[in-house]
């Protein structure tokens, strides 16, 4: 039987690793539980849509609708995205020493030597 | 007072109460709910709800005053947490438990399906002010509607355990949907009067809307029953006095309180 509740007691926790998961309650809860969705919502047309944040839901269409519930609720956006958390591929932290620090030193990059005229803007 | 005028009272005031007592059950799942992405999602809809019942309470309570010049003016407020039970003019189905989840989307389509043809209808009713707060809540009804609609699809053609839960919800709710259709002499006159809904004309739209979410979810429509009603008239069910009694609570033990 899976138990669905558990009392804790001081003591239980390991209190020098705080917010440690407990491994049956882990499994319990990917088991049962919605995948998570990340969102994007453009607020403006022309603008990007940009990561609000995420939620769970059971399937797109009910992400879409409790992204509009969640994070347009104030008038935030105009457009929604939504796709699952597991398709999100996302580079290594530990690598971002070989992956972003050569970049710091090559200003010649930036288009900074260029005079440009007043009518230009935005650049 | 013209007769025609206390019937465009009852008329706002049956609508008010509607959106207020749907609004008070769901306002329940608040902390509740299944998920708090749904949590957030019912609430909304409360918020919606409530502020159609403010809207129709205020225009109720303008008319009310510009014709009793001689007695106590009223607020949107009197008529929310002053009345009686057997003032009370909403529809039946709104005052149901909230049951289990399936239930309470169920309750939530019928009543959304039947709020959005009915708002559609009064966008061009004779009378500006309900017509205008009738397009301002077209727009929040068209998503309740969506959103309930595909609650009642995913959880009737979902497991066998949410198939029947939702079985089950169909049996409880369904007696009370035939009030929805059933003219009051309030709606009446105001049908007359170019000012209401024709509820014939409805019924016809919200069989067909109903017919096809149903169909999509596996259930079918119960045959003929037999039709609760009295909700219009201030005959409640024993469900209103608790629900009366919590939602009014504040303003009975402490008169005028404000914050």
């Amino acid at each position: 039987m899976i138990k669905l509740i558990r009392k804790f007691y001081y003591g239980d926790y390991d209190s020098t690793n705080p917010g440690a998961s407990l491994n049956t309650n882990e499994k319990l809860s990917e088991e049962t539980s919605w995948p998570l969705w990340e969102i994007f919502v453009r607020s403006k047309q022309g603008l990007d849509h940009k990561h609000v944040g995420s939620l769970h839901a059971a399937d797109a269409a009910m992400a879409i609708e409790n992204a509009r519930d969640v994070y347009t609720r104030r008038n935030e956006g105009i457009s929604i995205w939504v796709v699952q958390s597991k398709y999100i591929h996302a580079t290594n932290a530990e690598d971002a020493d070989s992956l972003y620090d050569p970049a710091n030193d090559k200003t010649y990059r930036h288009p900074t030597f260029f005079d440009l005229p007043d009518a230009v803007k935005h650049m | 007072m013209p007769e025609n005028m206390l019937s465009k009272i009852d008329y706002c005031l049956h609508l008010a109460d509607n959106a207020l007592i749907l609004c008070h059950k769901n306002a329940a799942w608040c902390g509740h709910a299944p998920s708090p992405e749904l949590d957030i999602a019912l609430t909304n809809i409360s918020l919606d709800l409530i502020g159609q019942a403010r809207n129709f309470y205020q225009y109720a309570a303008t008319l009310i005053n510009e014709n009793n010049a001689k007695g106590d003016s009223v607020t949107d407020d009197h008529l929310a947490f002053l009345r009686d039970v057997n003032e009370f003019k909403n529809c039946l189905l709104t005052e149901i438990p909230n049951g289990d989840w399936g239930q309470t989307m169920l309750r939530q389509f019928l009543f959304s399906n039947y709020q959005y043809f009915l708002f559609q209808q009064l966008i061009n009713s004779k009378d500006e002010q309900i017509a205008a707060i009738a397009e301002k809540s077209i727009k929040e009804t068209t998503y309740h509607l969506r959103w309930s609609s595909e609650w009642v699809i995913r959880l009737g053609d979902g497991t066998p355990e949410s198939h029947s839960r939702m079985v089950h919800a169909v049996q409880e709710l369904w007696p009370y949907t035939g009030e929805l259709f059933l003219p009051a002499d309030y709606e009446m006159d105001c049908l007359k009067s170019g000012i209401g809904a024709d509820l014939e004309l409805l019924k016809k739209d919200w069989w067909n809307k109903t017919h096809e979410i149903f169909s999509e979810a596996t259930l079918s429509i119960p045959g003929k029953s037999f039709v609760q009603d009295g909700g219009k008239y201030g005959k409640h069910t024993e469900n209103m006095i608790p629900l009366l009694t919590e939602l009014q609570y504040m303003q009975r033990a402490y008169p005028g309180c404000e914050w």
